[in-house]
């Protein structure tokens, strides 16, 4: 929810910019025929976003559980697409997710974690504290990744097992991979 | 203005899918959805049950994933007032196939009739204009309504049309609530072997 743009403030645990995981995650997004890209803009998912844009329809939302009704409807309509947002967009989708449970539509959601690691500001913490046990009791397949490495597989994984199954899977991308906003000019 | 003066719904709605053609349907959960089965059930019609507020979105994803048929939405006043960030999203992506109708009969059917904000005169007509609907309006009797079915059918979206209608409590007529039955038919309608 809370839009970032402070990426010249952004470091991995190694202290150095982590730059492959986004295309690598992009390179996994095209592999599985994802057309549709749906996202609240999010600094950590700053360049997974502007990879999107330039080869798939990417449509931006007001609010994230816009993107579970957009993809459902992609779906009915034959295309296969992906929900990018922050951990605290998790909590707005909770009840539009049975939408993709009752119905069975693959949903494949990619979360950038807030309120864990390092995090300085207090208000992330209570959602990014439950966000993977809030999709857990709605269902979802969890993939909890925490080292950049991990990241491209951990979305092949999700994106398999959502479209083959007609199931929610979430990848949880760590604020300690992703790095930490510092609130520094 | 009198109850006996406004639109009949299920007359409204009846009217609007006698023109369907080879349309797409989303309906927004509640009346809308038995509106819709009571026009008719139709294997190109995707019931909502649930997830208030998605009606529109839904509609949205479909209409980019099959940008040559139109996608006709079909919700209420209260549906639409849960996800109105949603007319913001369409009218930012301008989807040239979408078209809205709302039943507006300024109450929640569904909880017992409390009125919703439309009543207090919320302009849902004018909030998607002004997000970027490229044209909406506001019909109150059958021969305006008459006069809307080619914006609904034929003009470039996304358009609106608010559809003020009586508050009634109309027979229930209740369609599958199948979500993978309802899923799969559609698919199948739409994308044949390909589903």
């Amino acid at each position: 929810m809370t839009t970032q743009t402070l990426d010249n403030a952004r470091t991995d645990v190694r202290g150095n910019s982590a730059l492959a995981w986004p295309d690598q995650i992009f390179q996994k997004l095209c592999e599985a025929d994802v057309r549709q890209v749906v996202y609240v803009p999010d600094a950590g998912h700053a360049r997974l976003i502007e990879l999107c844009q330039s080869k798939m329809n990417a449509t931006v939302l007001t609010t994230e559980e816009e993107g579970i009704g957009i993809l459902a409807g992609a779906w009915l309509g034959g295309q296969r697409g992906v929900l990018l947002m922050q951990s605290s967009g998790v909590g707005n989708c909770i009840n539009t997710l049975s939408l993709a449970k009752v119905c069975a539509f693959p949903l494949v959601m990619l979360v950038t974690m807030r309120g864990q690691w390092g995090e300085m500001n207090p208000w992330q913490v209570p959602m990014g504290r439950i966000t993977g046990e809030n999709l857990r009791l709605a269902s979802a397949i969890v993939y909890e990744v925490e080292e950049p490495d991990l990241a491209a597989s951990a979305v092949e994984a999700a994106t398999r097992i959502a479209f083959n199954g007609g199931l929610t899977a979430a990848v949880l991308l760590s604020q300690r991979m992703i790095g930490t906003k510092l609130f520094k000019d | 203005m009198g109850n006996k003066d406004k639109l009949s719904r299920r007359a409204a709605v009846a009217c609007i899918l006698a023109e369907r053609g080879d349309s797409l349907v989303v309906t927004g959960l509640g009346s809308p959805t038995y509106d819709c089965a009571a026009a008719g059930d139709h294997p190109n019609n995707f019931y909502l049950w649930g997830a208030m507020g998605s009606a529109l979105t839904v509609g949205l994803g479909l209409a980019m994933a099959q940008p040559r048929r139109r996608v006709l939405v079909v919700t209420g006043d209260g549906e639409l007032l849960m996800g109105l960030g949603a007319l913001a999203t369409v009218g930012v992506k301008k989807p040239e196939n979408l078209a809205v109708a709302v039943i507006d009969n300024e109450h929640y059917g569904e909880t017992g009739m409390q009125r919703s904000h439309t009543s207090a005169g919320v302009d849902l007509a004018g909030i998607a204009l002004h997000s970027g609907f490229r044209e909406t309006t506001v019909v109150r009797d059958m021969g305006e309504l008459v006069g809307a079915l080619p914006l609904l059918g034929k003009a470039i979206g996304p358009v609106l049309v608010v559809l003020k209608v009586s508050a009634t409590k109309d027979p229930l007529v209740v369609p599958s609530w199948d979500g993978p039955y309802l899923k799969m038919r559609f698919r199948e309608a739409v994308l044949g072997a390909q589903a």
